[in-house]
């Protein structure tokens, strides 16, 4: 018998520690090898740790939302048999004699690192990860609470909750002496009622709380909308844009395109837009390094994109825009998009923007006021289109319009600067061969 | 006069309407309280009240008695004790006086409006109160009935000259030389052995064969013995048949068949209470009827939308801090709480001597329940604090279930024990095992420490019997 530790893996970028998001296995849960044992995030990504070996938990180290060292040992896992690996050599670094047997990055570190060049499993979402684990408990209401014609034996103060939250306490099992509801059973119970059983009629006060730990991609999110927000002095500008044009080209070229092509959206044309107008205005595609007092303009067009995943937002960066055409725009966003999705977008696939646009299509209101993505100095939001009624002059006539509603960084974008960009954007929008005009 | 509209109209203001009302008033609700004589009902003006107050004043008279007849082995001595029935009765006034008028001034700082007067239905939100001043018409969203009980009077001994009810008898000014005393029921045991410590002859007549039947004989052997120390006369399995001609002795036949013919100067009929169902126009309503009393469900709700009913006209057991808790319930209700009745056990407590506290099951109903039972039970013998106030009568027995040891019942006979019903009642309310009250630490040196003993005597492990 011997011991298998298992450490933190070194997730790359140089990070020297990750956050723990999810534990798959329990203290006395039997793994297979390539089990997921658990899961931890740097930056954006979730790397999951499976198992090297088939063997017993003996030991776990770390909460979900703990952040954790690199190298630190999180779990041991028992081995059974006879020529398993001694307990010393996993804790020396280099251990390469060793093979990554799966896909999914395996200890050991240097392995491991090799695997994740490859591979970043991305957020899936969890309803795959999910691992029936042998500890994991009967909910605290299975089955009848007590015999037949048992009265439920409950204190006044949980009886007087019970009713408050219009809770039937025959329903609810006791585990006090006795078979005493406690407030603990009823905490249980209201928990698994997720948050307030109705057992009689009528509309009722909902007065469960809650509490969700903010950890994972949540919390990567929760941190970077705080700095931007507290470091960056965001002005907003709204404007309207005839996309009557725009659609009416857009339509005739999905008309005509070859069968098996992307369909193009509008976001390839703003993206084709942006490029143009950026190239006037390089300031707007430029990162602001506060700290260091220094902008630095991009001659590239990294153009990310935001994207809402069953995990959460996510954005992913279409590269070098300006050497980019419509198709090839179209078909990098598709692609990107799908990848995060699928929680397969690689780490330099979810970085490097110089600028971002934020899009929730059909749902897109009609004003947003987008957060920049720090240290970015400029957020596209595009808005709903709709068909308006516009004065042409002499009547009313419909016209698809649409919004965009784009922050700026007002500590290096002055207001002039931002209107002139946005009205740089709607003028190539509204004339959509202007995009196409090679200067 | 002009028409009041409220949310909540409380007729009656007894502990059930008082603290309905009250209750209401705390949480808004804009509420109107009608009673017709006194706040504070029965309880408060002639029923538990001032019948403490007396019970404790002849206590005190005949241990006084005892020393001056030089049987009081602390040896106190005392001489030619006298007591002045009128100032005792002053001084229940007094008490009672400043109870109602507290009781009064609760209601105002609660928000509530009284109207003084007798209350009539009209039809079910409608009342019409005989005032003072005239006729007061009250429209109510949601009317709560707590009129009461009163007691029962017997066809041949109809209350009135020498014929008294407990009302009667707590207003008396001279302690009668020979008092009989119809019923051998709570009322008629307290205040029986009150007026035989006082000095009058009793004799106490019962139909039944035994002495309060709510309790089991276990319970009301100490209360039988004291009563024959007093020489009270107890007459049981004997019925009433009335006065006799001259109006100056009580006849009734015993079980034997035996003619007895008790001279009395005051007849004390204490027979029970009745609930106060007529004479506030229930004929306007249509009420379902649980017997003599009204319906309730759980919520106190009667057959009528948006009228209750609490206290003694809704049911047995017609105790004071049953409908008080009642009253508190429906006041909640009305409020839009969600609220109803779900209490394990309502105390009940003679103030006999010695006194009898039970709460929740006893042996016999446990049983009757097909209960599997043990049961605990340690004398006040045994008990130094019971020693050192002479008090060494009764015991405290508890009464559990034998697989799980969750307390069913825990009763109760000694001197002073009325006061151990708090613990007895949080015990059973909480959901205590045998185990729980075992491992409280009980006070030394009090009688409550028979409480702690009876439950480990329960165990199979009393330390000190």
């Amino acid at each position: 018998m011997a011991e298998k530790l298992i450490k933190l893996p070194d997730v790359g970028e140089g990070v020297a520690e990750a956050e723990l998001v999810e534990w798959h296995v329990n203290v006395g849960d039997l793994v297979r090898e390539d089990m997921v044992l658990a899961a931890v995030m740097t930056g954006k990504a979730t790397v999951e740790i499976p198992s090297p070996v088939e063997g017993e938990v003996t030991w776990r180290h770390g909460e979900v939302g703990d952040v954790i060292a690199t190298g630190t040992v999180i779990l041991k896992i028992r081995i059974a048999g006879e020529g398993s690996d001694g307990e010393e050599p996993e804790a020396e670094n280099g251990d390469r004699g060793e093979e990554p047997r799966v896909k999914p990055a395996v200890l050991p570190v240097a392995a491991l690192e090799q695997a994740l060049e490859k591979k970043v499993e991305f957020l899936k979402p969890k309803a795959e990860m999910a691992v029936p684990s042998p500890m994991a408990k009967a909910p605290p209401h299975a089955g009848a609470p007590r015999a037949e014609g048992e009265k439920p034996l409950a204190p006044p103060a949980v009886r007087l909750r019970a009713k408050e939250a219009g809770i039937d306490l025959r329903q609810v099992a006791g585990t006090g002496p006795a078979g005493r509801i406690t407030h603990e059973d009823l905490d249980a119970f209201l928990n698994s009622q997720g948050g307030g059983g109705a057992v009689t009629a009528g509309l009722q006060p909902n007065k469960a709380v809650q509490e969700v730990k903010v950890v994972g991609l949540r919390r990567r999110i929760a941190e970077k909308m705080a700095l931007s927000k507290s470091r960056i002095p965001h002005i907003t500008y709204v404007e309207e844009i005839d996309m009557t044009a725009l659609e009416e080209l857009r339509t005739r070229m999905n008309g005509t395109q070859k069968p098996g092509r992307t369909k193009l959206t509008i976001l390839p044309f703003l993206m084709r837009a942006m490029v143009k107008a950026l190239g006037e205005q390089p300031g707007i595609n430029a990162l602001y390094d506060d700290e260091a007092g220094i902008v630095r303009q991009y001659g590239g067009v990294h153009i990310g994109i935001a994207a809402q995943t069953p995990s959460g937002l996510v954005v992913p960066v279409v590269k070098h825009a300006e050497a980019r055409d419509i198709f090839d725009c179209a078909r990098e966003v598709a692609r990107l998009s799908d990848a995060a999705k699928n929680g397969t977008a690689l780490r330099e696939e979810l970085s490097g923007s110089t600028i971002t646009i934020s899009s929730l299509g059909a749902m897109g209101g009609i004003i947003s006021t987008p957060v920049i993505n720090h240290p970015e100095v400029a957020i596209i939001g595009v808005n709903k289109l709709a068909v308006r009624p516009h004065w042409d002059g002499t009547q009313f006539v419909p016209r698809k319009m649409m919004n965009l509603s784009s922050s700026f960084d007002h500590r290096v974008v002055d207001g002039w600067d931002a209107a002139t960009f946005v009205q740089r954007l709607k003028a190539l929008m509204e004339t959509p061969a202007l995009i196409f005009v090679e200067e | 006069m002009k028409e009041i509209t409220c949310k909540l109209l409380v007729i009656g203001a007894g502990p059930g309407g008082y603290v309905c009302a009250i209750r209401a008033g705390q949480l808004g609700v804009d509420t109107v309280i009608v009673e017709m004589a006194k706040p504070g009902g029965t309880c408060l003006n002639i029923g538990c009240i001032p019948s403490k107050a007396i019970i404790h004043a002849a206590d005190d008279f005949a241990k006084t008695v005892a020393m001056a007849a030089g049987r009081n082995a602390m040896g106190i001595k005392a001489d030619n004790p006298a007591i002045d029935l009128a100032k005792t009765m002053a001084w229940k006034d007094g008490i009672t006086g400043r109870l109602t008028m507290g009781v009064s001034s609760l209601l105002k700082k609660a928000g509530v409006k009284i109207v003084v007067g007798r209350a009539k239905f009209r039809d079910g939100k409608t009342v019409a109160v005989e005032t003072e001043t005239g006729e007061q018409v009250i429209r109510a969203e949601n009317i709560v009935i707590a009129t009461g009980s009163a007691p029962v009077e017997l066809p041949m001994l109809p209350f009135g000259g020498k014929v008294i009810s407990s009302t009667g008898a707590l207003s008396l000014t001279e302690v009668p030389e020979r008092l009989a005393v119809v019923g051998a029921g709570y009322i008629g045991l307290e205040l029986g052995l009150a007026f035989a410590k006082l000095g009058s002859k009793v004799t106490i007549v019962e139909a039944l064969d035994r002495i309060l039947p709510l309790y089991d004989t276990q319970l009301t052997q100490p209360v039988a013995r004291r009563l024959a120390a007093l020489g009270v006369e107890v007459l049981l399995g004997t019925k009433v048949k009335g006065p006799s001609s001259n109006g100056e002795a009580l006849l009734a036949k015993t079980g034997s068949g035996e003619e007895r013919r008790i001279a009395a100067d005051r007849i004390l009929v204490t027979v029970g209470r009745k609930p106060v169902t007529e004479g506030w126009g229930r004929e306007e309503l249509e009420l379902d009827m649980d017997g003599r009393f009204l319906r309730i469900d759980e919520q106190c709700r009667t057959s009528m939308r948006g009228i209750y009913a609490i206290g003694d006209v809704t049911g047995e057991p017609m105790l004071a801090h049953r409908a008080m808790a009642q009253g508190e319930m429906v006041a909640e209700i009305i409020s839009g709480k969600r609220r109803s009745w779900d209490k394990r056990a309502i105390p009940a407590v003679c103030f006999t001597d010695p006194e009898i506290v039970s709460v929740g099951m006893s042996p016999d109903e446990a049983k009757a329940a097909g209960r599997e039972i043990k049961i605990g039970q340690f004398p006040f013998s045994a008990n130094g604090r019971a020693m050192t106030l002479s008090a060494e009568e009764g015991f405290v027995r508890v009464v559990a279930r034998a697989d799980n040891h969750l307390v069913l019942g825990i009763q109760g006979v000694g001197a002073g024990i009325s006061e151990l019903s708090a613990a007895f009642g949080i015990a059973v309310e909480m959901g205590a095992r045998l185990e729980d009250i075992a491992g409280t630490i009980h006070a030394h040196p009090t009688q409550s420490e028979a409480f702690a003993e009876s439950a480990l005597k329960a165990l199979g492990h009393a330390l000190h019997v």
